[in-house]
Protein backbone atom coordinates (compact mmCIF):
# COMPACT_ATOMS: atom_id res chain seq x y z
CA UNK A 1 0.00 0.00 0.00
CA UNK A 2 2.65 2.18 0.76
CA UNK A 3 4.76 1.14 -2.14
CA UNK A 4 1.14 2.59 -4.15
CA UNK A 5 1.16 5.83 -2.28
CA UNK A 6 4.60 6.78 -3.57
CA UNK A 7 4.65 5.50 -6.65
CA UNK A 8 1.04 7.31 -7.21
CA UNK A 9 3.03 11.03 -5.67
CA UNK A 10 6.04 10.12 -8.12
CA UNK A 11 3.33 10.06 -11.17
CA UNK A 12 1.54 13.28 -10.03
CA UNK A 13 4.94 14.96 -9.69
CA UNK A 14 6.16 14.05 -13.44
CA UNK A 15 2.75 14.90 -14.46
CA UNK A 16 2.96 18.00 -13.20
CA UNK A 17 6.81 18.27 -14.81
CA UNK A 18 5.33 17.89 -17.85
CA UNK A 19 2.49 19.84 -17.98
CA UNK A 20 5.38 23.20 -16.96
CA UNK A 21 8.01 21.84 -19.50
CA UNK A 22 5.60 21.87 -22.55
CA UNK A 23 3.76 24.98 -21.38
CA UNK A 24 6.69 27.20 -20.40
CA UNK A 25 8.25 28.82 -23.63
CA UNK A 26 4.32 29.61 -24.04
CA UNK A 27 4.43 31.73 -20.34
CA UNK A 28 8.15 33.00 -21.08
CA UNK A 29 7.33 34.76 -24.50
CA UNK A 30 4.09 35.93 -22.84
CA UNK A 31 5.91 37.57 -19.97
CA UNK A 32 8.75 38.59 -21.92
CA UNK A 33 6.44 40.85 -24.52
CA UNK A 34 4.91 42.78 -21.41
CA UNK A 35 8.76 43.79 -20.75
CA UNK A 36 10.65 46.40 -21.47
CA UNK A 37 13.92 45.65 -23.72
CA UNK A 38 15.95 46.52 -19.91
CA UNK A 39 13.92 44.11 -18.19
CA UNK A 40 14.58 41.41 -20.44
CA UNK A 41 18.10 42.03 -20.68
CA UNK A 42 18.46 42.28 -16.89
CA UNK A 43 18.20 39.08 -14.87
CA UNK A 44 16.29 40.27 -11.85
CA UNK A 45 13.02 40.74 -12.87
CA UNK A 46 12.15 37.45 -14.72
CA UNK A 47 8.79 36.93 -12.96
CA UNK A 48 7.57 39.84 -11.65
CA UNK A 49 7.80 43.40 -12.92
CA UNK A 50 5.58 46.21 -14.00
CA UNK A 51 3.93 45.33 -17.02
CA UNK A 52 3.97 47.40 -20.50
CA UNK A 53 1.86 47.58 -23.18
CA UNK A 54 4.63 48.99 -25.30
CA UNK A 55 5.89 46.18 -26.97
CA UNK A 56 2.45 45.57 -28.42
CA UNK A 57 1.32 49.47 -29.45
CA UNK A 58 4.92 49.41 -31.10
CA UNK A 59 4.43 46.09 -32.98
CA UNK A 60 0.90 47.64 -34.63
CA UNK A 61 2.32 51.22 -35.14
CA UNK A 62 5.60 50.84 -36.04
CA UNK A 63 5.53 47.93 -37.85
CA UNK A 64 2.11 48.04 -39.27
CA UNK A 65 1.27 44.26 -38.31
CA UNK A 66 -3.00 44.90 -39.03
CA UNK A 67 -1.57 44.10 -42.83
CA UNK A 68 0.56 41.18 -42.13
CA UNK A 69 -2.35 39.76 -40.19
CA UNK A 70 -4.83 40.66 -43.02
CA UNK A 71 -2.30 39.03 -45.63
CA UNK A 72 -1.61 35.63 -43.29
CA UNK A 73 -5.64 35.94 -43.03
CA UNK A 74 -6.62 36.53 -46.41
CA UNK A 75 -4.00 33.20 -47.55
CA UNK A 76 -4.57 30.76 -44.80
CA UNK A 77 -8.69 31.54 -45.34
CA UNK A 78 -8.11 31.36 -49.37
CA UNK A 79 -6.00 28.21 -49.57
CA UNK A 80 -8.22 26.46 -47.26
CA UNK A 81 -11.61 27.48 -49.23
CA UNK A 82 -10.15 26.68 -52.33
CA UNK A 83 -8.38 22.92 -51.09
CA UNK A 84 -12.19 22.57 -49.55
CA UNK A 85 -13.71 22.97 -52.81
CA UNK A 86 -11.38 20.62 -54.70
CA UNK A 87 -10.89 18.45 -51.85
CA UNK A 88 -14.08 17.68 -50.52
CA UNK A 89 -15.53 15.83 -53.86
CA UNK A 90 -12.64 14.00 -54.53
CA UNK A 91 -12.47 12.62 -51.09
CA UNK A 92 -16.05 11.12 -51.54
CA UNK A 93 -15.23 9.83 -54.98
CA UNK A 94 -11.76 8.40 -53.63
CA UNK A 95 -13.97 7.05 -51.16
CA UNK A 96 -16.60 5.64 -52.48
CA UNK A 97 -15.27 3.98 -55.60
CA UNK A 98 -12.03 2.98 -54.22
CA UNK A 99 -9.82 4.68 -55.76
CA UNK A 100 -6.55 4.17 -53.83
CA UNK A 101 -4.58 4.94 -56.03
CA UNK A 102 -5.70 8.16 -56.52
CA UNK A 103 -5.53 9.00 -53.06
CA UNK A 104 -1.98 7.63 -53.11
CA UNK A 105 -0.80 9.74 -55.67
CA UNK A 106 -1.80 13.07 -53.69
CA UNK A 107 -0.58 11.61 -50.36
CA UNK A 108 2.99 11.85 -52.17
CA UNK A 109 2.68 15.41 -51.75
CA UNK A 110 3.12 15.40 -47.62
CA UNK A 111 5.84 13.11 -48.10
CA UNK A 112 7.87 15.39 -50.38
CA UNK A 113 10.17 17.73 -48.80
CA UNK A 114 8.23 21.11 -49.79
CA UNK A 115 11.80 22.85 -50.98
CA UNK A 116 12.08 20.76 -54.17
CA UNK A 117 9.05 22.62 -55.55
CA UNK A 118 10.58 25.99 -54.79
CA UNK A 119 12.67 27.22 -57.55
CA UNK A 120 10.36 25.89 -60.40
CA UNK A 121 7.39 27.58 -58.97
CA UNK A 122 10.07 30.29 -58.36
CA UNK A 123 11.07 30.54 -62.03
CA UNK A 124 7.32 29.82 -63.33
CA UNK A 125 5.85 32.15 -60.81
CA UNK A 126 8.08 34.72 -61.75
CA UNK A 127 7.61 34.44 -65.96
CA UNK A 128 3.78 35.00 -64.96
CA UNK A 129 4.14 37.80 -62.60
CA UNK A 130 2.55 35.80 -59.49
CA UNK A 131 5.05 36.42 -56.94
CA UNK A 132 4.38 38.55 -54.44
CA UNK A 133 0.81 38.18 -55.16
CA UNK A 134 -2.06 36.45 -53.19
CA UNK A 135 -2.66 33.78 -55.90
CA UNK A 136 0.77 32.07 -55.67
CA UNK A 137 0.66 31.78 -51.65
CA UNK A 138 -2.51 30.84 -52.02
CA UNK A 139 -1.47 28.04 -54.64
CA UNK A 140 1.73 27.01 -52.79
CA UNK A 141 0.06 26.65 -49.48
CA UNK A 142 -2.76 24.19 -51.04
CA UNK A 143 -0.28 21.88 -51.75
CA UNK A 144 -0.30 21.98 -48.05
CA UNK A 145 -4.01 21.92 -47.27
CA UNK A 146 -4.99 19.68 -50.17
CA UNK A 147 -3.74 16.69 -49.29
CA UNK A 148 -4.42 16.81 -45.59
CA UNK A 149 -8.48 17.85 -46.34
CA UNK A 150 -8.54 14.81 -48.61
CA UNK A 151 -6.75 11.92 -46.67
CA UNK A 152 -8.87 13.37 -43.25
CA UNK A 153 -12.38 13.43 -45.60
CA UNK A 154 -11.13 10.00 -47.32
CA UNK A 155 -11.54 8.46 -43.13
CA UNK A 156 -14.55 10.55 -42.49
CA UNK A 157 -16.75 9.47 -45.92
CA UNK A 158 -15.35 5.81 -45.37
CA UNK A 159 -17.17 5.76 -42.49
CA UNK A 160 -20.76 7.05 -43.26
CA UNK A 161 -22.71 4.16 -44.00
CA UNK A 162 -23.87 3.59 -47.60
CA UNK A 163 -27.54 3.15 -46.46
CA UNK A 164 -27.95 6.71 -46.29
CA UNK A 165 -26.76 7.41 -50.40
CA UNK A 166 -29.36 4.22 -51.40
CA UNK A 167 -32.32 5.63 -49.65
CA UNK A 168 -31.38 9.47 -51.54
CA UNK A 169 -31.02 7.74 -54.66
CA UNK A 170 -34.15 5.59 -54.30
CA UNK A 171 -36.23 9.46 -53.71
CA UNK A 172 -34.69 10.44 -57.21
CA UNK A 173 -31.93 12.16 -56.35
CA UNK A 174 -29.31 11.84 -58.72
CA UNK A 175 -25.93 10.93 -57.02
CA UNK A 176 -24.34 15.03 -57.63
CA UNK A 177 -27.68 16.06 -55.37
CA UNK A 178 -26.92 13.02 -52.81
CA UNK A 179 -23.21 14.17 -52.43
CA UNK A 180 -24.45 17.76 -52.09
CA UNK A 181 -27.47 17.46 -50.16
CA UNK A 182 -27.04 14.64 -47.74
CA UNK A 183 -23.48 14.03 -47.68
CA UNK A 184 -22.40 17.48 -47.36
CA UNK A 185 -24.43 18.48 -44.88
CA UNK A 186 -24.02 15.85 -42.18
CA UNK A 187 -20.26 16.52 -43.29
CA UNK A 188 -19.62 19.07 -40.68
CA UNK A 189 -17.52 17.41 -38.02
CA UNK A 190 -14.94 16.69 -40.59
CA UNK A 191 -15.28 19.99 -42.51
CA UNK A 192 -14.27 21.30 -39.45
CA UNK A 193 -11.62 19.15 -38.79
CA UNK A 194 -10.02 19.64 -41.97
CA UNK A 195 -10.44 22.90 -42.52
CA UNK A 196 -9.11 24.42 -39.01
CA UNK A 197 -5.73 21.95 -39.94
CA UNK A 198 -5.59 23.25 -43.64
CA UNK A 199 -6.36 26.95 -41.82
CA UNK A 200 -3.46 26.29 -39.07
CA UNK A 201 -1.03 24.84 -41.80
CA UNK A 202 -1.56 27.78 -44.20
CA UNK A 203 -1.03 30.22 -41.32
CA UNK A 204 2.02 28.91 -39.87
CA UNK A 205 3.84 27.99 -43.73
CA UNK A 206 6.96 29.96 -43.27
CA UNK A 207 9.03 27.90 -46.77
CA UNK A 208 6.66 28.69 -49.50
CA UNK A 209 5.87 32.14 -48.29
CA UNK A 210 9.57 33.40 -47.82
CA UNK A 211 10.12 32.38 -51.34
CA UNK A 212 6.91 33.65 -53.25
CA UNK A 213 5.39 36.78 -50.92
CA UNK A 214 6.64 40.28 -50.95
CA UNK A 215 6.30 43.38 -49.95
CA UNK A 216 2.78 43.62 -50.36
CA UNK A 217 2.06 39.77 -49.55
CA UNK A 218 4.56 39.04 -46.56
CA UNK A 219 3.04 37.03 -44.11
CA UNK A 220 3.00 37.21 -40.47
CA UNK A 221 5.92 34.55 -40.48
CA UNK A 222 7.68 36.26 -42.63
CA UNK A 223 7.27 39.61 -41.36
CA UNK A 224 8.87 39.05 -37.67
CA UNK A 225 11.69 39.14 -38.76
CA UNK A 226 11.61 42.61 -39.33
CA UNK A 227 12.65 43.08 -35.69
CA UNK A 228 15.85 42.08 -36.08
CA UNK A 229 18.40 43.71 -37.10
CA UNK A 230 22.34 43.24 -37.57
CA UNK A 231 22.87 44.99 -34.63
CA UNK A 232 20.33 44.43 -32.15
CA UNK A 233 17.04 42.77 -31.53
CA UNK A 234 14.31 44.27 -29.94
CA UNK A 235 13.38 41.43 -27.72
CA UNK A 236 10.32 43.04 -26.03
CA UNK A 237 8.48 43.36 -30.16
CA UNK A 238 9.83 40.33 -31.29
CA UNK A 239 7.88 38.43 -28.29
CA UNK A 240 4.74 40.52 -28.47
CA UNK A 241 5.03 39.60 -32.42
CA UNK A 242 5.18 35.99 -31.88
CA UNK A 243 2.29 36.18 -29.15
CA UNK A 244 0.22 37.82 -32.12
CA UNK A 245 1.01 34.98 -34.37
CA UNK A 246 0.32 32.59 -31.91
CA UNK A 247 -2.82 33.59 -30.27
CA UNK A 248 -4.91 32.77 -33.35
CA UNK A 249 -3.87 28.96 -34.18
CA UNK A 250 -4.05 28.21 -30.19
CA UNK A 251 -7.63 30.06 -29.89
CA UNK A 252 -8.46 27.96 -32.62
CA UNK A 253 -6.86 24.87 -31.27
CA UNK A 254 -8.67 25.85 -27.63
CA UNK A 255 -11.89 25.71 -28.75
CA UNK A 256 -11.58 22.78 -30.95
CA UNK A 257 -9.30 20.44 -29.26
CA UNK A 258 -11.27 17.22 -29.64
CA UNK A 259 -11.54 18.06 -33.71
CA UNK A 260 -7.93 19.30 -33.58
CA UNK A 261 -6.62 16.19 -31.66
CA UNK A 262 -8.60 13.63 -33.95
CA UNK A 263 -7.45 15.17 -37.21
CA UNK A 264 -3.91 15.38 -36.61
CA UNK A 265 -4.19 11.61 -35.57
CA UNK A 266 -5.90 10.67 -38.66
CA UNK A 267 -3.73 12.66 -40.63
CA UNK A 268 -0.59 11.03 -38.67
CA UNK A 269 -2.16 7.66 -38.69
CA UNK A 270 -2.63 7.84 -42.64
CA UNK A 271 0.47 9.91 -43.27
CA UNK B 1 -32.53 11.60 -67.82
CA UNK B 2 -31.35 10.13 -64.35
CA UNK B 3 -28.22 9.42 -65.65
CA UNK B 4 -26.95 11.83 -67.53
CA UNK B 5 -23.66 12.19 -69.12
CA UNK B 6 -22.41 14.29 -65.97
CA UNK B 7 -23.93 11.83 -63.29
CA UNK B 8 -21.92 8.96 -65.08
CA UNK B 9 -18.57 10.41 -65.10
CA UNK B 10 -19.45 11.91 -61.50
CA UNK B 11 -16.33 10.13 -60.02
CA UNK B 12 -13.64 11.91 -62.85
CA UNK B 13 -15.46 15.26 -62.05
CA UNK B 14 -15.29 15.03 -58.86
CA UNK B 15 -11.23 13.84 -58.19
CA UNK B 16 -9.85 15.49 -61.54
CA UNK B 17 -9.81 18.93 -60.37
CA UNK B 18 -7.74 17.72 -57.51
CA UNK B 19 -6.02 15.60 -59.39
CA UNK B 20 -4.89 18.08 -62.07
CA UNK B 21 -4.10 20.40 -59.29
CA UNK B 22 -1.34 18.00 -57.83
CA UNK B 23 -0.15 16.81 -60.82
CA UNK B 24 0.67 20.24 -62.15
CA UNK B 25 1.55 22.16 -58.71
CA UNK B 26 3.78 18.74 -57.95
CA UNK B 27 4.68 16.67 -60.63
CA UNK B 28 6.00 19.34 -63.02
CA UNK B 29 8.12 20.93 -60.55
CA UNK B 30 9.88 17.55 -59.55
CA UNK B 31 10.20 16.98 -63.23
CA UNK B 32 11.37 20.34 -63.65
CA UNK B 33 13.91 20.30 -60.90
CA UNK B 34 15.49 16.81 -62.56
CA UNK B 35 15.71 18.73 -65.47
CA UNK B 36 17.91 22.16 -64.09
CA UNK B 37 19.72 19.88 -62.62
CA UNK B 38 21.34 19.23 -65.47
CA UNK B 39 22.35 22.73 -66.59
CA UNK B 40 24.10 25.30 -65.00
CA UNK B 41 21.47 27.72 -64.50
CA UNK B 42 22.17 31.35 -62.89
CA UNK B 43 18.94 34.01 -62.16
CA UNK B 44 20.69 36.51 -64.65
CA UNK B 45 19.02 37.07 -67.58
CA UNK B 46 22.26 37.63 -69.96
CA UNK B 47 23.39 33.65 -69.29
CA UNK B 48 21.43 31.32 -70.82
CA UNK B 49 20.78 28.01 -69.32
CA UNK B 50 23.50 25.61 -70.35
CA UNK B 51 23.44 21.86 -70.17
CA UNK B 52 26.51 20.53 -68.34
CA UNK B 53 25.19 16.46 -67.36
CA UNK B 54 26.24 15.17 -64.32
CA UNK B 55 28.74 17.92 -63.57
CA UNK B 56 26.77 19.77 -60.75
CA UNK B 57 26.60 16.52 -59.17
CA UNK B 58 29.93 15.81 -59.45
CA UNK B 59 30.31 18.76 -57.80
CA UNK B 60 28.27 18.88 -55.15
CA UNK B 61 30.07 15.26 -54.17
CA UNK B 62 32.84 16.81 -54.00
CA UNK B 63 31.58 19.74 -52.03
CA UNK B 64 32.64 19.20 -48.38
CA UNK B 65 29.66 21.67 -47.00
CA UNK B 66 27.04 19.25 -48.76
CA UNK B 67 28.62 16.15 -47.11
CA UNK B 68 28.83 18.37 -43.96
CA UNK B 69 24.72 19.43 -44.31
CA UNK B 70 24.09 15.36 -45.46
CA UNK B 71 26.07 14.88 -41.82
CA UNK B 72 23.73 17.43 -40.14
CA UNK B 73 20.61 16.05 -41.40
CA UNK B 74 21.27 12.62 -40.25
CA UNK B 75 22.77 13.69 -36.53
CA UNK B 76 19.57 15.61 -36.10
CA UNK B 77 17.37 13.19 -37.68
CA UNK B 78 18.28 10.05 -35.58
CA UNK B 79 18.75 12.40 -32.23
CA UNK B 80 15.56 13.98 -32.44
CA UNK B 81 13.81 10.59 -33.51
CA UNK B 82 15.02 8.82 -30.99
CA UNK B 83 14.42 11.04 -28.06
CA UNK B 84 11.10 11.86 -29.11
CA UNK B 85 10.15 7.95 -29.61
CA UNK B 86 11.52 6.99 -26.03
CA UNK B 87 9.60 10.32 -24.33
CA UNK B 88 6.96 9.41 -26.45
CA UNK B 89 6.07 6.44 -25.26
CA UNK B 90 6.90 7.20 -21.52
CA UNK B 91 5.08 10.26 -21.34
CA UNK B 92 1.65 8.15 -23.10
CA UNK B 93 2.48 6.09 -19.94
CA UNK B 94 2.41 8.32 -17.81
CA UNK B 95 -0.93 10.17 -19.28
CA UNK B 96 -2.67 7.42 -19.69
CA UNK B 97 -3.88 6.58 -16.27
CA UNK B 98 -6.94 8.46 -15.12
CA UNK B 99 -6.07 11.38 -12.87
CA UNK B 100 -7.28 15.11 -12.07
CA UNK B 101 -6.73 17.91 -15.06
CA UNK B 102 -6.15 15.27 -17.60
CA UNK B 103 -7.59 17.63 -20.15
CA UNK B 104 -5.50 20.03 -19.19
CA UNK B 105 -2.53 18.49 -19.89
CA UNK B 106 -3.43 16.99 -22.97
CA UNK B 107 -4.60 20.53 -23.87
CA UNK B 108 -1.51 22.00 -23.42
CA UNK B 109 0.12 18.94 -25.10
CA UNK B 110 -1.19 19.71 -28.06
CA UNK B 111 -0.03 23.81 -28.07
CA UNK B 112 3.43 22.88 -29.33
CA UNK B 113 2.56 21.27 -32.05
CA UNK B 114 0.04 24.13 -33.63
CA UNK B 115 2.20 27.19 -32.59
CA UNK B 116 3.75 28.55 -35.67
CA UNK B 117 7.15 27.31 -35.47
CA UNK B 118 9.13 30.66 -36.58
CA UNK B 119 7.29 32.25 -33.66
CA UNK B 120 8.60 29.41 -30.94
CA UNK B 121 11.84 29.18 -32.87
CA UNK B 122 12.23 32.93 -31.53
CA UNK B 123 11.15 32.35 -28.05
CA UNK B 124 13.79 29.32 -27.83
CA UNK B 125 16.45 31.57 -29.11
CA UNK B 126 15.76 33.66 -26.68
CA UNK B 127 15.84 30.67 -24.03
CA UNK B 128 18.68 30.07 -25.31
CA UNK B 129 20.41 33.53 -25.63
CA UNK B 130 23.71 33.28 -23.63
CA UNK B 131 23.70 36.24 -21.19
CA UNK B 132 20.15 37.13 -20.51
CA UNK B 133 18.57 33.64 -21.41
CA UNK B 134 16.55 31.44 -19.10
CA UNK B 135 18.57 28.37 -20.12
CA UNK B 136 21.24 29.55 -18.50
CA UNK B 137 20.15 30.73 -15.32
CA UNK B 138 18.63 27.47 -14.78
CA UNK B 139 21.61 26.20 -15.16
CA UNK B 140 23.53 28.78 -12.80
CA UNK B 141 20.73 27.74 -10.39
CA UNK B 142 21.62 24.72 -10.22
CA UNK B 143 25.30 25.28 -9.85
CA UNK B 144 26.41 24.00 -13.59
CA UNK B 145 28.24 26.04 -15.79
CA UNK B 146 26.43 28.09 -18.40
CA UNK B 147 26.33 26.79 -21.91
CA UNK B 148 26.66 28.71 -25.17
CA UNK B 149 23.31 26.74 -26.85
CA UNK B 150 22.94 28.12 -30.29
CA UNK B 151 25.73 30.41 -30.57
CA UNK B 152 27.89 26.47 -30.09
CA UNK B 153 29.06 24.36 -33.49
CA UNK B 154 29.04 21.39 -30.67
CA UNK B 155 25.95 22.22 -29.04
CA UNK B 156 23.85 23.91 -31.98
CA UNK B 157 22.47 20.26 -33.15
CA UNK B 158 21.52 18.89 -29.66
CA UNK B 159 19.80 22.51 -28.80
CA UNK B 160 17.75 22.65 -32.05
CA UNK B 161 17.15 18.68 -31.23
CA UNK B 162 15.53 20.04 -27.84
CA UNK B 163 13.09 22.49 -29.55
CA UNK B 164 12.08 19.74 -32.15
CA UNK B 165 11.40 17.65 -29.16
CA UNK B 166 9.91 19.64 -27.21
CA UNK B 167 6.95 20.64 -30.40
CA UNK B 168 6.71 16.89 -31.38
CA UNK B 169 7.05 14.49 -28.67
CA UNK B 170 3.33 15.61 -27.52
CA UNK B 171 2.38 14.16 -31.10
CA UNK B 172 4.09 10.82 -30.61
CA UNK B 173 2.72 10.76 -27.20
CA UNK B 174 -0.70 11.42 -28.60
CA UNK B 175 -0.80 8.71 -31.05
CA UNK B 176 0.41 5.77 -28.95
CA UNK B 177 -2.57 7.18 -25.81
CA UNK B 178 -4.57 6.50 -28.69
CA UNK B 179 -2.99 3.35 -29.32
CA UNK B 180 -2.65 1.93 -25.28
CA UNK B 181 -6.30 2.67 -25.46
CA UNK B 182 -7.05 -0.16 -27.74
CA UNK B 183 -5.41 -2.46 -25.71
CA UNK B 184 -6.86 -5.63 -24.86
CA UNK B 185 -7.04 -6.18 -20.72
CA UNK B 186 -6.51 -9.75 -20.69
CA UNK B 187 -2.71 -10.20 -20.70
CA UNK B 188 -2.64 -7.74 -18.24
CA UNK B 189 -4.93 -10.10 -15.90
CA UNK B 190 -3.06 -13.18 -16.38
CA UNK B 191 0.22 -11.63 -15.60
CA UNK B 192 -1.21 -9.87 -12.48
CA UNK B 193 -2.09 -13.36 -11.81
CA UNK B 194 1.04 -14.46 -12.33
CA UNK B 195 2.51 -11.88 -10.02
CA UNK B 196 4.71 -10.01 -13.21
CA UNK B 197 6.25 -6.88 -11.87
CA UNK B 198 5.24 -3.01 -13.53
CA UNK B 199 8.10 -3.37 -15.36
CA UNK B 200 8.05 -6.75 -16.78
CA UNK B 201 4.66 -6.36 -18.13
CA UNK B 202 5.46 -3.51 -20.42
CA UNK B 203 8.46 -5.27 -21.83
CA UNK B 204 6.18 -8.18 -22.36
CA UNK B 205 2.48 -6.78 -23.06
CA UNK B 206 2.45 -3.55 -23.58
CA UNK B 207 5.66 -3.11 -25.80
CA UNK B 208 4.97 -5.77 -28.49
CA UNK B 209 1.51 -4.78 -28.91
CA UNK B 210 2.37 -1.31 -29.35
CA UNK B 211 4.64 -1.84 -31.84
CA UNK B 212 2.61 -1.09 -34.80
CA UNK B 213 1.40 1.83 -33.45
CA UNK B 214 4.88 3.54 -32.43
CA UNK B 215 5.94 2.22 -35.54
CA UNK B 216 3.48 4.42 -37.60
CA UNK B 217 4.33 7.07 -35.19
CA UNK B 218 7.98 7.09 -36.44
CA UNK B 219 7.67 6.86 -39.38
CA UNK B 220 5.61 10.32 -39.57
CA UNK B 221 8.15 12.02 -37.74
CA UNK B 222 10.81 10.58 -39.68
CA UNK B 223 9.67 12.22 -42.83
CA UNK B 224 9.03 15.26 -41.33
CA UNK B 225 12.51 15.75 -39.09
CA UNK B 226 14.23 15.26 -42.52
CA UNK B 227 12.67 18.52 -44.05
CA UNK B 228 12.99 20.89 -40.69
CA UNK B 229 13.49 24.11 -41.84
CA UNK B 230 11.48 26.90 -40.11
CA UNK B 231 12.80 25.98 -37.01
CA UNK B 232 16.49 25.96 -37.55
CA UNK B 233 16.12 29.26 -40.07
CA UNK B 234 14.40 31.18 -37.25
CA UNK B 235 16.92 30.62 -35.33
CA UNK B 236 20.82 29.82 -36.69
CA UNK B 237 19.88 30.02 -40.30
CA UNK B 238 22.40 26.63 -40.57
CA UNK B 239 25.49 28.74 -38.43
CA UNK B 240 27.42 29.33 -36.26
CA UNK B 241 29.95 28.25 -38.90
CA UNK B 242 27.39 25.92 -41.03
CA UNK B 243 27.07 23.89 -37.75
CA UNK B 244 23.34 23.54 -37.95
CA UNK B 245 22.99 24.00 -42.26
CA UNK B 246 20.86 20.73 -42.90
CA UNK B 247 20.36 19.31 -46.66
CA UNK B 248 17.21 21.90 -46.55
CA UNK B 249 18.70 24.92 -45.08
CA UNK B 250 21.82 24.19 -47.92
CA UNK B 251 19.62 23.29 -50.35
CA UNK B 252 17.65 27.00 -49.67
CA UNK B 253 21.07 28.48 -49.54
CA UNK B 254 22.41 27.20 -53.18
CA UNK B 255 19.08 28.19 -54.76
CA UNK B 256 18.46 31.65 -53.31
CA UNK B 257 20.77 33.01 -51.65
CA UNK B 258 23.64 32.21 -53.97
CA UNK B 259 21.31 31.66 -57.04
CA UNK B 260 23.00 28.82 -57.70
CA UNK B 261 19.84 27.06 -59.23
CA UNK B 262 21.50 24.01 -61.19
CA UNK B 263 23.32 22.61 -58.24
CA UNK B 264 20.67 23.13 -55.89
CA UNK B 265 18.31 21.49 -57.71
CA UNK B 266 21.14 18.84 -57.83
CA UNK B 267 21.03 18.64 -54.23
CA UNK B 268 17.72 18.67 -54.15
CA UNK B 269 17.17 15.67 -56.43
CA UNK B 270 19.42 13.91 -53.72
CA UNK B 271 17.44 14.82 -50.96
CA UNK B 272 13.82 14.40 -52.81
CA UNK B 273 15.33 10.43 -53.32
CA UNK B 274 16.74 10.09 -49.75
CA UNK B 275 13.54 11.70 -48.27
CA UNK B 276 11.91 9.01 -50.53
CA UNK B 277 14.01 5.71 -50.43
CA UNK B 278 13.64 6.29 -46.39
CA UNK B 279 9.53 6.47 -46.93
CA UNK B 280 9.93 3.47 -49.13
CA UNK B 281 12.62 1.76 -46.83
CA UNK B 282 10.04 2.51 -43.28
CA UNK B 283 6.71 1.25 -45.46
CA UNK B 284 8.54 -2.48 -46.48
CA UNK B 285 9.98 -2.62 -42.73
CA UNK B 286 6.51 -1.83 -41.06
CA UNK B 287 5.26 -4.61 -43.92
CA UNK B 288 8.21 -7.09 -42.75
CA UNK B 289 7.64 -6.57 -39.07
CA UNK B 290 3.74 -7.02 -38.76
CA UNK B 291 3.72 -9.91 -40.95
CA UNK B 292 6.31 -11.76 -38.84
Amino acid sequence: MKKNKGRSLLQTLLTFLVLIVFAFPFIWMLLASFKTQAQILSTNQLFVFKPTFHNYVSVFKEYDFLKFIWNSFIVAFGSTLLSLILGLPAAYAIARHHLQKLGLLILVARIIPGITFLIPWFILFSKIHLVDTYTALILSHMLVGLPFIIWIMISFFEALPTEIEESGLIDGCTHHQVFLRIIMPISGPGVITSSLLSFIFSWNNFMFSIILAGDKTKTLPIAVFNFMSYSEINWGALMAAACIITLPVLVIALVSQRYVVSGLAAGAVKG
Amino acid sequence: MQYSWFNRNLKWIYTLPAVIFVLLMMLFPIIYTVRISFYEWSMSATTPPAWVGLSNYIALLKDERFWHATGATFYFTILALALEVVLGVGIALLLSREFKGKNLVKTVFLLPMVATPVAMGLVWMLIYEPTIGVANMMLKSLGLEPQLWLASPNQVIPSLVIVDVWEWTPMIALIIMAGLATLPSDPYEAADVDGASAWRKFVSITLPLLKPTIIVAAMLRLIDVLKTFDIIYATTQGGPNFASETLNLYGYVLGFQYFKLGMASSLLVIFFGLVMGLTLFMIWMRKRLEGA
